[in-house]
């Protein structure tokens, strides 16, 4: 079992997961940002790596990963930044795959696991074609996180769960990363990958309030916020006003 | 037997070292349904006949083959055209289109959705949609929206919505990035038409098969001609695939194959691999593995990747790549207008660039060339306009 898996597994005694996600360098005073998420109490935070050509998210976290690579911020940048910093939470890195590929995948691994981050997302490299970046991220002791959809059969689904390292990232919606009123088929993909395994199952893409926040962790084990908290830090960096909109999210999740 | 050149992708839909399906799981199971409703339809001699059947009484193939006397003479070799620019819709963009939207009616699908760049493949597509009765949508930066405003309307007569992409840099890489976003939200319904020989398994694959009617025509139209093997066979390539479709004629025998990027634009000459809209490619990017926009007079080759076969083709050395300079472009344009009468598309007069430039050094006077003649150039000729207005100020 990774280290990430772990620690993940010993909340779940105690209470639901927060899991925010953050784009690191969208704005200079991110590391704040990130005290902020530990300070409103988040469990894990999820650190997105900007790609030029997100085709997973939506315009909050595109234009946020514009910002971020306007400000020189590449996967090396960010890990000197978070050095051996110790938040308390573990850290895990969203990215695309072009990123770790063009970097090689054993020294972007190697990097990542060195900056004390636990885990990688990497949306747009399915199972079918994990087995190199897997290779590197095992030897460097990072566990990836594999997502299953709404669209995914049932027994591709216990496959995914199997695979998934640290959690399983269940969607909640068939959407890209954004905002959303509707509450989705997350019970649906939760319960087939609990069918399968006893990883824990959080609930991402499209909870964007807290009340769905709340609503997700009634079956789930956690709940990933990522477009509003972001949307918030772009309209406003002071990570005071972050901490506030990060915790009605932790408040809601118990 | 030897093996085919191009013969189809291996299991994971790889070409070589090149393609592959790189997307997120909620796309896996689209990309895995087409892939079964493709080589089902493939393999039904029924869909070969339909196939064949509307490209004829609606699509007006078969295409000629022109031979280009006057440009012949020009550049002291034997020059043919294939001449997709007189296909409807003025490209070779419908065939692809068409093989899609007969394999949307056969999943049950009632929507379209797809990128365009020059506005030809949405064209192509909204007139596959208003024939077939399917909803259509068509994604196209901002940027293009503007360069071929034309194409816009024409887009919105034939029923379709266009939607401006305002993300990145506006173009058609970013425009392929909203179709896949929009994608997800609608696999239910929607197919998606991938306009070129890119993108996840099975596209590059799919719609080389359904582009290679232009080699297997050109193949044999040249032979009626008198004409085995061309020395030469040339098309611009972007993503590539009027080039993969003249190629797929000829792969399996002597003659050299080229394609021609736009210099702002070529993977090939400058790009690393890499992986981006669902395939392993050759992509300009920089040190860190973003994305660079590519940069060309010609809306439909200003993308920064190139089909992953292409890329194949290239690491073996079956076909070669070349890029070219606008201002040889603008010169070609003019040239096969004067001499010919025939305006082609700015992506097509990047191959008749490369051939003016070769022509009697990497090309030996008295050479048999055939010249994929992608597009007709009615849609740039405002463009052409201006920036031959702007070049006399």
């Amino acid at each position: 079992m990774t280290e990430l898996e772990a620690r993940l597994r010993a909340l779940r005694p105690r209470h639901r997961a927060f899991v925010p996600y953050l784009m690191a360098g969208a704005s200079p005073r991110w590391l704040d940002h990130l005290d902020a998420l530990v300070a409103a109490g988040a469990d894990a935070i999820e650190v997105g790596l900007p790609f030029s050509d997100p085709m997973m998210d939506g315009p909050v976290i595109q234009e946020a990963a514009l910002r971020a690579l306007a400000a020189g911020t590449t996967l090396e940048t960010v890990a000197h930044a978070l050095g051996a910093r110790d938040l308390g939470v573990p850290l895990i890195a969203m990215t695309y795959y072009n990123v770790l590929y063009h970097l090689g995948l054993e020294r972007a691994a190697t990097v990542l696991a060195a900056a004390g981050i636990g885990g990688a997302i990497v949306p747009d490299l399915p199972l079918e074609e994990l087995a190199p970046w897997h290779e590197a991220s095992a030897a460097a002791g990072l566990a990836t996180v594999l997502l299953v959809a709404p669209s995914t059969p049932r027994e591709r689904a216990a496959q995914l769960a199997r695979a998934s390292e640290g959690f399983v990232y269940a969607t909640a919606r068939m959407a890209v990363t954004g905002r959303s009123e509707e509450a989705g088929d997350a019970p649906r993909v939760v319960a087939a990958v609990r069918a399968a395994v006893d990883t824990p199952v959080y609930v991402g893409i499209g909870i964007s309030t807290p009340a769905q926040a709340a609503a997700a962790v009634q079956f789930a084990d956690g709940a990933i916020v990522g477009s509003t908290l972001v949307a918030q830090v772009l309209a406003d960096d002071d990570p005071a006003s972050l901490e506030i909109a990060a915790s009605t999210f932790r408040a809601a999740i118990g | 037997m030897t093996p085919q050149a191009m013969g189809p992708p291996d299991a994971s839909g790889r070409f070589g070292d090149f393609g592959g399906r790189f997307v997120p799981e909620a796309l896996m199971p689209a990309c895995q349904e087409l892939e079964q409703a493709f080589r089902t339809a493939w393999a039904d001699p029924g869909f070969h006949d339909e196939f064949t059947q509307v490209l004829a009484q609606f699509g007006g193939r078969p295409t000629p083959v022109t031979p280009l006397e006057r440009l012949s003479d020009h550049l002291g070799l034997r020059v043919f055209a294939k001449r997709e620019d007189l296909a409807h819709t003025g490209s070779h963009k419908l065939n692809n289109v068409v093989g899609q939207a007969l394999l949307t009616r056969r999943m049950g699908k009632t929507r379209i959705i797809a990128e365009t760049g020059a506005g030809q493949h949405g064209v192509a597509t909204a007139t596959a949609a208003a024939r077939f009765g399917l909803d259509c949508t068509v994604f196209m930066g901002e940027v293009d929206t503007v360069r071929q405003e034309l194409n816009v309307f024409r887009m919105e007569l034939l029923g379709a919505t266009v939607v401006p992409v305002r993300s990145g840099s506006r173009t058609l890489k970013d425009a392929v990035n909203e179709a896949l976003r929009e994608w997800v939200t609608c696999v239910d319904d929607t197919h998606y038409c991938l306009g070129s020989v890119m993108g996840p398994h099975p596209f590059p694959w799919m719609v080389r098969e359904f582009q290679s009617v232009i080699g297997i025509e050109a193949a044999a139209q040249l032979r009626a001609l008198g004409v085995e093997d061309p020395d030469v066979v040339v098309a611009c390539v972007g993503g590539g695939s009027n080039a993969a479709g003249v190629f797929a004629g000829f792969a399996d025998g002597p003659s050299r194959l080229v394609g021609v990027e736009a210099r702002g634009g070529s993977a090939v000459a400058f790009g690393a691999p890499g992986v981006l809209h669902g395939m392993r490619s050759l992509l300009l990017q920089d040190d860190h593995g973003q994305i660079t926009e590519a940069e060309s007079i010609s809306a439909g080759l200003d993308y920064p990747g190139i089909g992953p076969e292409h890329a194949h083709l290239a690491a073996v050395g079956r076909a070669e790549y070349y890029p070219v300079g606008d201002e040889e472009v603008i010169d070609a344009l003019r040239l096969l207008s004067e001499l010919e009468g025939i305006i082609p598309a700015l992506e097509t007069a990047h191959a008749i660039a490369w051939l003016t430039r070769e022509a009697g050094q990497g090309v030996p006077h008295g050479a048999t060339v055939l010249v994929n003649l992608s597009g007709r150039g009615d849609k740039d000729v405002a463009q052409v306009r201006q920036i031959l207005r702007e070049g006399h100020d």
